[in-house]
């Protein structure tokens, strides 16, 4: 399958540790379309093997201690170059009171990959790398948060839902990174959950779904639902999600759900799995994932 | 493409290494340092053959640029016996003969060192879990699943022999 080496790494480049975010700012000012950032390089160092990527200039974030912490102030505030394994250990350790409310979070963490990768991968990686089988994004999306984009001459926060273009494309210009995802801390009533299918635990989706939801009594008030791996970008079923709220939640309707977000998915058949079989999977796997969000309500 | 002079801490001492951006750690390692127990598998992140400690996690050289490493800890599996005596883990693969050709071995007893690290008394869902990304093509994985639990068990028997 694959066609080049991956003992050695042929292209060449200039490698930058900077250690503040103005300086990364600088530098892409600097170098333009010739830089990549570069946090975990798990993706972006099996691309450069591969010659799919070749940046004359890498900008590394690791030095950079401002962009691994999390801060808490009515919102997460996410370094992007934190590495998944520390944000799960974050979420775990310093709010086990938000543990169900922010179980899709928990879930993706644990459900990626191997150990190893846990450790090098990044969050903000994970989003700017735009595979549409990131198992974040689906997450984050079901979580409203935003992303806060630097460039050297401006920085702005947008919603996630608006940062994905298609197959590993994002708004993000030459000149801009991320350099931090804020994640709103949900209510009390909030119950979240997160289920992924892959060939072997430690790969990469084939499907995967997170759900959010929000209960008044036996009412749904609000709710998202969104996919991983079903269409070029990471998907918010919308018409599921109208269907749900507003109604009172039961197995029927979560059945009923599950099949209205099988059909509006747009999924194609790759390696890892046919379009037909991720219409079926992701029916099942959004089915159960509103039955544990909603238990999970409190 | 400039290569830089930088110190790193491999296997407790500090070492000069010149590299050049684009080496890989795993690279160094066994064709400069002639470390050659950190293996390569597929130089794709999805073995774990490559797995050393950097500043005591458990992570990935075939996908790690050395350059990235200046002033920080490497542990590969030569640096885990200390002082010429094995390492619980190393002791327990022995007792359990947890290996057959050896490919993994190196990667699978640093993955369990990092477990014990952190989880000093793991079940055996945990070690599964813990270990889900090294692949052995020989043992079908249960005496490395053994000896990672043999090898937590004595460490707590050394644990409460020294208490006592
Ligand atoms: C063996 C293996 C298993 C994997 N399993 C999973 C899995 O289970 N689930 C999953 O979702 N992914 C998986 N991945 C993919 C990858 O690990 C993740 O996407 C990871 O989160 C990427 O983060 P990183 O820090 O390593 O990104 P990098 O490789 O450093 O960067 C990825 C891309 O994003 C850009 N970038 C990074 N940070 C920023 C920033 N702050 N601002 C602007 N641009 C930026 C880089 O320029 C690059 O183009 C796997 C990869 C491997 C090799
Ligand atoms: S060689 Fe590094 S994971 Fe396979
Ligand atoms: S003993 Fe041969 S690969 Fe594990």
């Amino acid at each position: 399958m694959l066609s080049t080496n991956t003992h050695i790494l042929f292209s060449e480049f200039e490698y930058h540790a900077p250690t503040t975010v103005n300086e990364v700012a600088e530098l892409l000012s600097e170098y333009g379309d010739s830089a990549r950032v570069m946090a975990g390089g798990t993706d972006l160092l099996v691309q450069m093997k591969m010659e799919r990527r070749r940046p004359a200039h890498v900008i590394s974030l690791q030095r950079i201690n401002e962009l691994h912490t999390i801060t808490q102030n009515g919102a997460l505030t996410i370094g992007a170059a934190t590495a998944i394994r520390a944000l799960d250990q974050y979420v775990t350790l310093n709010h086990p009171s938000l543990g169900a409310r922010l179980e899709s979070l928990s879930a993706a963490c644990n459900l990626f990959s191997s150990v190893q990768i846990m450790h090098m991968a990044t969050l903000g990686g994970n989003l700017c790398n735009a595979s549409p089988a990131a198992d974040t994004a689906p997450v984050l999306l079901t979580c409203d948060a935003t992303v806060t984009i630097k460039s050297k001459t401006a920085e702005k926060t947008v919603p996630l839902a608006d940062f994905f273009v298609g197959p590993g494309k994002t708004i993000l210009g030459p000149n801009e990174f991320v350099t931090y995802i804020q994640i709103p801390l949900p209510a009390q009533n909030t119950g979240s959950a997160f289920r992924k299918i892959s060939r072997v635990v430690a790969d990469i989706s084939q499907v995967c779904a997170a759900v959010t939801i929000v209960r008044d009594g036996n009412i749904v008030q609000d709710a998202r639902i969104a996919l991983g791996s079903v269409a070029p970008v990471p998907f918010c079923a919308e018409q599921a999600r109208a269907a749900l709220v507003g109604e009172t939640f039961g197995p029927e309707l979560a059945e009923h759900v599950g099949n209205l977000a099988a059909q509006e998915i747009k999924p194609i058949s790759d390696v890892r799995a046919t379009s037909a079989y991720r219409r079926s999977v992701a029916f099942v796997i959004v089915r159960d994932a509103l039955m544990q969000a909603w238990d999970n309500c409190g | 493409m400039q290569p830089k002079s930088i110190t790193v801490y491999l296997n407790h001492e500090p070492r000069e290494w010149r590299v050049h951006p684009n080496d890989l750690l795993l690279n160094v390692l066994r064709e400069h340092e002639a470390l050659t127990g950190t293996k390569y598998g597929c130089g794709i992140g999805e073995c774990g053959a490559c797995t050393v400690h950097i500043d005591g996690e458990p992570v990935l050289s075939c996908l790690t640029l050395a350059i990235a490493c200046e002033d920080k800890s490497i542990l590969t599996i030569e640096g885990l016996a200390r002082d010429g005596k094995l390492d619980a883990v190393q002791t327990a693969f022995l007792d359990h003969s947890a290996f057959q050709c050896g490919f993994c071995t190196s990667d699978m007893i640093l993955m369990t060192r990092a477990l014990l690290n952190e989880i000093p008394n793991p079940t055996e869902e945990q070690v599964r879990d813990y270990l889900r990304g090294n692949l052995c093509r020989c043992t079908g994985y249960a005496s490395i699943v053994r000896a990672a639990l043999g090898a937590a068990t004595q460490e707590a028997n050394a644990i409460g022999a020294a208490d006592a």
